[in-house]
């Protein structure tokens, strides 16, 4: 054995053969560098004009134009026979009020069709903001007193800059008389813009200046929350039974095959299962988040399921013979070691499958979520819309001010999509486990 | 490497083997054919704790254990050594049915433990891994408390009434693995955060807090330092005391050091068995012969 080892290659300079490829072998590193960089500022740009575009739309959406009127509540109209009766009150002419308010502010409009012009300024809102306040404290009755009303759309259009006033006339949606009397309102310090709450805390609307996101919130949140305790239980479960207990053979082969097939699928297709299934079949309510909340579930189960078992295997092995050397049932290592362990990876899964499903709207539009709906839903069973659904319907619509709306609405569900990464991503870092 | 028709025949009690005088002098090797696989020396003995016969275990269609044969005496160490892919873990994990956790893999013969077949159907693993005890390669120590390692086993047996027993069982555990003064003061800690030789006591103390009759143990040692190792093998030899203990390893001189009886697996088959002092100074087989002077393995 004490012979020397020849050399394998023959005799040559080695050092030089080594240095004559060394140029081309760090000019491949360098250049593979370069692709990636030019990768990640492709992508980097994408984003910052992704959301510089949103946000640049849809920021002054979180602005409203009110305007102030003197409102005389005439009691002839609200209250002729002074009983102070809450039906009368209610059913009184407050829109009334709010045209003489508005012609007392421009005595000298006069004529049928320019007078219709001066009452569009106020939004159709106003005479229901009166008669709330009237219901709420009718000594008001009698009295005069400035209202802030909201401005109607094309109003807020116009004040927002979104209207431009050197076009001809004809071509814009505010006619040269408008221009004239909100330049006097303005004047007048009549003119506010405040934070628009109405976006946040009202249902659809016809009118842009009334219609807010607050019912399709709601309609996420049921429908999320149909979704997650629906998908999370029977995808952890899945997940246990699949990698822990099942025989391996050709059945769970073909069923880990199409589980993963199932996550590939099209979500359209899970909304026509949803529609033949859930309501032709079991005849469930449309568009209520309870079968929208079934549709996304199973579009989220094979996302968690797969997961889930990426999960379970990344526990090490040595956990699960510690646990049955002990003499630990298989359900008891599964239950007080594995489990635990798998969970944040579990529930990082879960989340991103469910931030998935906050951003879907195909298979929604299957199931009838894609309605006209002003109420704010109040349960499961209730119609409703979904926010990305709301997107798409606002998107449709012609109305200047409904743009704005729509990129508000986007820059809404995008945070909520951070906020659940986020979540993911901080439970992931806070109980991870090392080995 | 299959048996060929054998040139000589061991008797199972191994009382004598015909003598064939090897070419070596000082060797007082007595069978230096390499095919025989008749195991050579005495498989038995007084009072067996574990009785194993013809056990053959596969590994899908590979076989990874022929046809093995020993028993395992009350309160003794008995030490498996021999080159690595021999089957001495594999049979070590037969002895409280690890095997069973392996796809694929199928034991056959008898392995009686107290006369009971432990792989009769009508016996329950559960029962028989708390009898039979267990301690791995590799420190694995659940990531919970010091505490909760050792309280884990005895609380899901049942095995005590309240706080305060299990509390005693614990310190007890640790007392005995030699780890309560090292770690008394912190119980709460997690058992991940210990260094390797005293996660390893811990381990032992886990096993020990269920009173198993039998532990074995799997190169409890080859994680280790040897100052880790030494207290290791002085705990060994105090378990004896209690313990039936069975023991896996690739040092000799560790087996040498603990084990009262060593048997030598070579490929599946269990070529020698015997006396620790016999098997070291004087074995009969060229293989075992082969394997402790260093010239493989």
């Amino acid at each position: 054995m004490n012979k020397p080892i020849a050399p394998a290659a023959p005799a040559r300079d080695i050092k030089a053969i080594v240095n004559a490829g060394l140029a081309h072998r760090h000019a491949a590193e360098r250049r593979f560098r370069l692709y990636g960089l030019v990768a990640i500022s492709l992508g980097l740009a994408f984003v910052v004009l992704m959301f510089a575009s949103i946000i640049s739309k849809g920021y002054p959406a979180f602005w409203q134009t009110y305007i102030e009127l003197p409102v005389a509540f005439d009691a002839a109209v609200i209250d002729p026979e002074g009983k102070r009766d809450p039906k009368v009150l209610e059913n009184a002419d407050y829109a009334a009020l709010v045209r003489a308010s508005l012609r007392s502010l421009f005595p000298q409009v006069e004529g049928r069709r320019d007078l219709r012009a001066l009452y569009a300024l106020a939004s159709s809102s106003a005479p229901l903001q009166l008669r709330a306040a009237v219901l709420d404290n009718p000594t008001l009755i009698g009295s005069t007193q400035p209202v802030w009303v909201l401005a109607s759309a094309t109003v807020d259009t116009f004040v927002k800059g979104n209207i431009d006033r050197s076009l001809d006339e004809t071509l814009r949606p505010i006619k040269d008389q408008d221009i004239a009397w909100v330049d006097k309102l303005r004047a007048d310090d009549r003119l506010e813009r405040r934070f628009n709450s109405i976006l946040f805390n009202h249902g659809d609307s016809r009118e842009p200046e009334q219609a807010g996101i607050r019912g399709a919130l709601m309609g996420s949140f049921y429908t999320l929350l149909v979704t997650f305790l629906l998908s999370f239980p029977i995808g952890v479960a899945t997940a246990v039974y699949l990698e822990e207990f099942a025989p391996k053979n050709r059945w769970t082969d073909l069923i880990e095959v199409n589980i993963n097939n199932l996550a590939a699928v099209p979500s359209i297709v899970f909304g026509l299962l949803g529609l033949a299934v859930f309501i032709n079949f079991f005849g469930l309510p449309r568009s209520a988040p309870l079968v929208g909340g079934l549709v996304l579930s199973l579009m989220t189960l094979p996302v968690i399921i797969i997961a889930g078992r990426a999960a379970l295997t990344s526990v090490p092995p040595s956990i699960r013979e510690a646990a049955l050397g002990m003499g630990a049932s298989k359900l008891q290592m599964v239950g007080h070691h594995v489990l635990p362990l798998a969970m944040p990876g579990m529930l990082t899964g879960s989340i991103i499958g469910m931030a998935r499903a906050l951003g879907e709207s195909a298979p929604l539009l299957m199931i009838g979520m894609v309605a006209f709906i002003v109420d704010i839903p109040k349960g499961m069973f209730d119609p409703a819309t979904v926010l990305p659904v709301q997107i798409y319907l606002w998107a449709d619509l012609p109305e200047r001010a409904f743009v704005e709306r729509t990129s508000a609405a986007i820059m809404v569900l995008l945070a909520f999509m951070i906020l659940m990464n986020g979540l993911a991503i901080i439970l992931r870092k806070r109980f991870e486990r090392r080995w | 490497m299959s048996t060929t028709p054998l040139e000589i025949n061991t008797p199972l009690d191994g009382a004598t083997t015909s003598s064939r005088a090897s070419g070596n002098p000082l060797s007082s090797t007595q069978i230096t054919d390499y095919d025989h696989r008749q195991t050579v020396g005495k498989i038995t003995v007084d009072n067996p704790k574990m009785t194993c016969r013809g056990v053959n275990v596969y590994y899908g269609a590979k076989q990874a254990l022929k046809n093995v044969s020993l028993d395992i005496g009350a309160n003794e160490v008995i030490a498996f050594i021999g080159p690595s892919g021999c089957g001495k873990s594999t049979f070590l994990r037969c002895l409280n049915r690890m095997n069973d956790t392996i796809p694929g893999c199928r034991v056959a013969g008898e392995i009686r433990l107290d006369q009971e077949d432990i792989y009769d159907r009508s016996l329950d693993v559960v029962q028989l891994r708390a009898r039979v005890g267990m301690v791995f390669q590799k420190p694995n120590p659940f990531p919970k408390s010091i505490y909760e390692n050792v309280a884990y086993g005895p609380r899901i047996h049942g095995m005590v009434q309240n706080k305060a027993e299990l509390d005693a069982l614990v310190i007890a555990s640790l007392e005995r693995a030699g780890l309560l003064k090292e770690v008394e003061k912190r119980l709460e800690e997690p058992g991940t955060g210990l260094s390797g030789g005293q996660q390893q006591r811990l381990c032992i103390a886990r096993a020990i807090a269920v009173n198993p009759e039998v532990i074995l143990m799997d190169e409890p040692c080859s994680a280790l330092d040897p100052i880790a190792t030494a207290k290791i093998e002085e705990l060994i030899d105090e378990l004896r005391e209690n313990y039936t203990i069975v023991i896996v390893t690739h040092s000799m001189q560790q087996a040498a050091r603990v084990s009262q009886r060593t048997a030598y697996f070579h490929l599946g088959d269990l070529i020698e068995i015997g006396e620790t002092d016999q098997i070291f100074t004087n074995p009969r087989h060229k293989l075992t012969e082969d394997y402790i002077t260093g010239r493989f393995g």
